[in-house]
């Protein structure tokens, strides 16, 4: 284990007495807890993280939080592997796991930095040019060899071992963000009552607030404590650390990742690794603060340059000295600030290079204390490989000033206002010429309201009283009067002696904007000579602002650079659009506990223990399960359907029909609104009887079929199919609500309600009258073909209809859900004698593709009546929903597919579903499709491939013969066109 | 994601409602012509700005209301049942 030789002998919050060790690349290092593995690592004195997504170059870390473009690492190992973790976000864990990414074959010595000498050919729009030809080059060569040279890490290919919870949070003021200005609001917010969330993404509060920082005339840590202590007295008032609001969407809904676990090992029992929350607030105040940019010029991606608040973060918060002899570059005071921590630190400082040509209050503050200042001095060019070694200085006109010795550059450039969540709620970005930033624009009215750093105000005091305004003001908004609050938390105002613009510090050599994506100036000022001059075109083409940072350090000094190619002010070249999700988010938080068997509701029928006791094999329908078929010893899945649907034809079988959706409806209007709804008429049905009736939708396509039956004088039962139980439930509600609100016809789903099955075959009388005993007279004479009975089964509320899917003598047995395993063990019983035999969703498929009846790949939203053969039902004698836009001259076409059936002309051949219709297929395999085969089934009835299909004058060609065409098979089967209904056509078989 | 206010159930979340369409097109009479119905299935202004809009509160009271929202902002400006006025903002998009 190496000594942590930049770890300063004593400040800072980590636990001196809490020793940590992990491996980086195999070896083992040391740390404390407190560290993030970025600080650990500098503390061993490691600046070498990872190399660059494009060129490869050697890169450390840049910031010390979450905006870090660099220093990405693959965490953890194997199920629990985790690419593209920001090193400076990954807090130390005793035993943590880490490895450099995209280099080969170590990070020291990595083969593919050899990409440095093809740079000319990988410039902005690489992708879009050098691999366009040829076109079949791209799968097996281009894209092989980008993938491995180019990209962010390895995805793990284990199934997620973690579990991830959602949230749903309520609260009258969300707080964005835990630095001064968010405590202040949350304080102010909190006081009269208001339920206060505050969320912040750093373990800790205080944002970039430094111990040598004063506010109440206590040290920042002090009145950070102080101010924790106070909003935890607050019962309404909730703080989360590690947790990261990351979009904010319509209606004040905002989402946020809290990471629970992420500085574990693994989670604890019970304990998901991360929690979305999903947060409706009243008021939303964003305190987001600001990111420091850093300086471009050439060389400045080296390994040792850091932002300048980065290094003071290290410091103070990590007690790690950032280098020995640390040279710093600015245009600003804020630098100041973070040479004086590294002087009180006791770390060297060579130099201060503040590009301001005139000296600030701040800068002579600091020379008097012996900084090292030079004026009028810029970066020209960062020396050094895998470490910066030196740091040569120019004058604003470019004449070289000295190379000046050091192990570390700290950069300064100005702040960038993070508008991310601003921007995501449509609030325009708006260029302060004063702060060189883009504010949100309006922010002082409208939702979400930005305070502090966020919004420009980047002096202390200023932030306290900016956050403290805006939560008083957001909790009376919610109609919590404090009365009058104590006074703000008050800082000394500190002089800001303002900044100059420097974008782009000339001088020869790569200068990175974007250090992620490996997008350089001359990359930007190549986007726009080819015409990609908009922000949001600069960005696809350059890929500049992409990837795990957003471009948070690039995209203000990128469009700085553009602005300057396009001889344009900043504020006519704005700012691209944010988009959620504003950090990186894995996908398991979004899925949350939605996954594997929790990844849609189940839905089981009452039958569904009985099922599954008899070796049912399920199939998935919509969300319901249903037995597809009950195989038998030593039987495959097509025997069993076979027998299935010969035992229902040559004697009896019993089918779960539950999922179908029922409808019941009463009213003295049921019949009008039910010709409304059907194309056939309703008024004539009497009591005791059911009809078959087809819906279409308002455009005149065939939207459902099923049977209704008139139970009483103004009770009607309907039947829908099972996939559109619940479109056609919403379909009558609108129709009964919104066009015709005067009738009197009111329903509700009782497909829950009732257990349902069919009694196929022709021994389905003999069960039934076995069954039903003295309960019910189901002679022919009493209970006919399409006759419907309500009636007591020794106690039971029973409904029975004569009516047949299967094309046999067939009944529907509905009883309510809780006696359902009842009626299926009484009524196995009295079949027993019979040979009776369930069947599952295939075989009923046979039987009814035998009897050409339409069923889902029929009713595709593409057929109209007449198109499925039922056009004779349409009544011309009433109105219905889609009869006028049916009558459309080109569905009346003649033309047009309809339904037809088809065997093929060797019967040992099979037919499959989606094949084409086809006269002949051309040599350059160009087809003229007749039309298309829906359904198909191996037919024990027939002996021989079935299948039901849509054929271009269909009712002309029935005898003809033609290719049954199966292009991802390449199989060609010869057919003979038939009647669409094969068995029984005289349906007398069901009628008795 | 969107609250809608249900003049039925009160404030509840976008999830338990399903958008069915622009509430601005009444059906037309049964004996109305082809091209009424014809405009009432398939023309539709698509405006930038304030819109008439059916929802279903599928998850709820399961009925049908009118709702007046911006498509440009997603604010919505007024809920009201079927077969009442909805209050309409009166600027661009479509007229009520």
């Amino acid at each position: 284990m190496s000594r942590q030789s930049f770890r300063l002998a004593s400040g800072g919050c980590i636990d001196r007495t809490r020793p940590l060790s992990f491996r980086f690349d195999g070896r083992a290092y040391g740390g404390f807890a407190g560290d993030t593995l970025a600080s650990a690592l500098l503390a061993n004195g490691r600046h070498l993280f990872g190399r660059s997504f494009k060129y490869h170059r050697p890169r450390g870390c840049l910031t010390a939080s979450s905006e870090e473009p660099n220093a990405l690492v693959e965490l953890r190992a194997g199920a629990r592997r985790e690419p593209n973790s920001r090193a400076t976000m990954v807090e130390l864990y005793n035993g943590l796991e880490a490895r450099s990414q995209n280099r080969f074959p170590s990070l020291a010595f990595d083969l593919l930095g050899i990409n440095q000498c093809f740079a000319p050919f990988l410039a902005a729009g690489f992708y879009y040019k050098t691999f366009m030809w040829p076109s079949g080059f791209w799968e097996p060569v281009y894209e092989k060899a980008i993938r491995r040279a180019a990209g962010l890490g390895r995805a793990p290919t284990l199934p997620d071992p973690d579990r991830y919870e959602h949230s749903h949070v309520h609260c009258d003021v969300l707080v964005v963000g835990g630095g001064a200005a968010g405590l202040a609001a949350a304080l102010a917010a909190g006081q009269g009552g208001a339920r206060v969330l505050l969320m912040e993404e750093m373990p800790w509060l205080g944002g970039c607030l430094s111990s040598d920082d004063s506010i109440d005339s206590m040290a920042a840590p002090d009145w950070i404590a102080r101010t924790r202590e106070k909003l935890a007295a607050m019962p309404e008032v909730t703080l989360k650390t590690r947790c990261a609001v990351f979009g904010l969407y319509d209606h004040n809904v905002c989402v946020a990742l809290e990471r629970v676990s992420d500085h574990l090992p693994q989670p604890p029992a019970h304990q998901p690794r991360q929690r979305l929350h999903i947060i409706r607030a009243r008021k939303i105040l964003l305190a987001a603060g600001a990111w420091e940019r850093p300086l471009v010029f050439a060389d400045n991606d080296r390994p040792g340059v850091m932002l300048a608040s980065a290094m003071r973060r290290y410091v103070e918060r990590f007690a790690v000295a950032p280098g020995r002899r640390i040279a710093f570059a600015a245009n600003n005071d804020g630098v100041y600030a973070a040479a004086l921590a590294m002087m009180r630190a006791g770390v060297g400082v060579s130099v201060v290079a503040d590009a301001r040509p005139e000296p600030s209050a701040l800068s002579r503050q600091a020379m008097a204390k012996g900084l090292p200042v030079r004026h009028g001095a810029l970066p020209r060019r960062a020396h050094g490989g895998q470490r910066v070694r030196a740091l040569s200085l120019q004058t604003p006109d470019g004449t070289f000033l000295e190379r000046v010795s050091c192990d570390a550059i700290g950069v300064s450039g100005g702040y960038s206002p993070n508008i991310a969540l601003a921007s995501q709620k449509g609030q325009p970005p708006q260029w302060r010429e004063d702060i060189l930033g883009f504010v949100p624009a309006g922010s002082d009215h409208d939702e979400p309201v930005s305070i502090g750093a966020c919004r420009g105000v980047y002096d202390l005091s200023a932030c306290l009283q900016d956050g403290y305004e805006a939560g008083a003001q957001a909790a009376r908004e919610c109609g919590f009067a404090a009365g009058a609050l104590p006074p703000s938390p008050q800082a000394e105002q500190q002089e800001d002696g303002g900044m100059t613009a420097l974008w782009h510090c000339p001088g020869k050599g790569k200068a990175f904007v974007d250090f992620q994506n490996d997008v350089t100036t001359a990359d930007i000022q190549l986007a726009h000579r080819e015409g990609y001059g908009a922000a949001e075109h600069l960005k696809r083409y350059t890929t500049l602002g992409m990837g795990t940072d957003q471009g948070r350090s690039a995209n203000v000094n990128g469009l700085a650079v553009l602005a300057q190619a396009r001889g344009e002010e900043m504020a006519q070249v704005g700012s691209t659009r944010h988009r959620p999700p504003a950090v990186p988010v894995a996908i398991g938080a979004f899925v949350g506990h939605a996954r594997g068997r929790n990844f849609q509701p189940i839905r089981r029928t009452a039958l569904h223990e009985t099922h599954e006791k008899r070796g049912a094999i399920f199939v998935e329908a919509g969300h319901w399960l249903r037995p597809r078929y009950y195989p038998q010893a030593g039987e495959d899945m097509n025997a069993a359907i076979r027998r299935e649907a010969r035992q229902a034809r040559e004697s009896v079988g019993i089918c779960d029909v539950s999922t179908l959706g029922k409808i019941d409806l009463f009213g003295k209007d049921v019949a009008e609104f039910l010709n409304r709804l059907y194309i056939n008429g309703w008024s004539k049905l009497p009591v005791g009887k059911a009809r078959y009736g087809v819906m279409l939708r308002e455009d005149g396509m065939v939207f459902d079929d099923g049977t209704t039956a008139r139970l009483g004088e103004e009770h009607y039962f309907m039947t829908t199919t099972t996939a559109k139980a619940a479109e056609v439930l919403a379909h009558m509600e609108r129709y009964a609500q919104v066009e015709w609100p005067d009738m009197e016809a009111h329903f509700c789903s009782a497909t829950e309600q009732w257990c349902a099955v069919s009694l196929a075959g022709p021994r389905s009388r003999e069960v039934l009258a076995a069954a039903f005993g003295e309960a019910l007279d189901v002679s022919d004479a009493a209970l006919p073909f399409m006759g419907a009975r309500e009636f007591s089964w020794d106690g039971m509320q029973t409904r029975v209809f004569r009516i047949s899917f299967s094309g046999e003598r067939a009944y529907e047995v509905h009883v309510p859900r809780g006696c359902g395993a009842e009626m299926w063990e009484r009524l196995l019983a009295a079949g027993a004698a019979h040979g009776i035999v369930p069947y599952g969703t295939e075989a009923l498929g046979v039987l009814r593709i035998e009897k050409g009846h339409i069923a889902a790949p029929e009713m595709d939203g593409r057929t109209t009546a007449v198109d499925v053969g039922l056009g004779g039902m349409m009544s011309t004698r009433k109105h219905c929903i889609g009869q006028t836009l049916a009558g459309r001259e080109a569905l009346r076409e003649e033309e047009r597919p309809i339904l037809v059936g088809a065997k093929p002309v060797d019967r040992r051949q099979v037919l499959r579903g989606g094949a084409h219709f086809v006269n002949e297929v051309a040599g350059n395999g160009r087809i003229d499709s007749l039309g298309w085969i829906s359904s198909v089934a191996d037919s024990p009835a027939l002996g021989c491939w079935i299948a039901l299909g849509f054929l271009r004058n269909g009712r002309e060609r029935l005898g003809e013969r033609m290719f049954a065409w199966y292009p991802l098979r390449e199989e060609m089967v010869e057919v003979e066109i038939c009647h669409p209904v094969f068995f029984d056509p005289e349906g007398e078989r069901c009628r008795g | 994601m969107h609250r809608i206010d249900c003049p039925w159930c009160g404030l509840r979340d976008q999830s338990e409602f399903v958008y069915q369409g622009d509430a601005g097109s009444r059906r037309p009479g049964e004996d109305a012509p082809e091209a009424d119905f014809y405009a009432h299935v398939y023309v539709r202004e698509n405006p930038k700005g304030w819109h008439r809009e059916w929802w279903h509160h599928v998850g709820g009271c399961r009925l049908w209301i009118q709702v007046a929202r911006n498509t440009l902002t997603h604010e919505i400006h007024a809920t009201a049942r079927a077969g009442e006025r909805l209050p309409f903002p009166q600027s661009e998009g479509t007229p009520p």
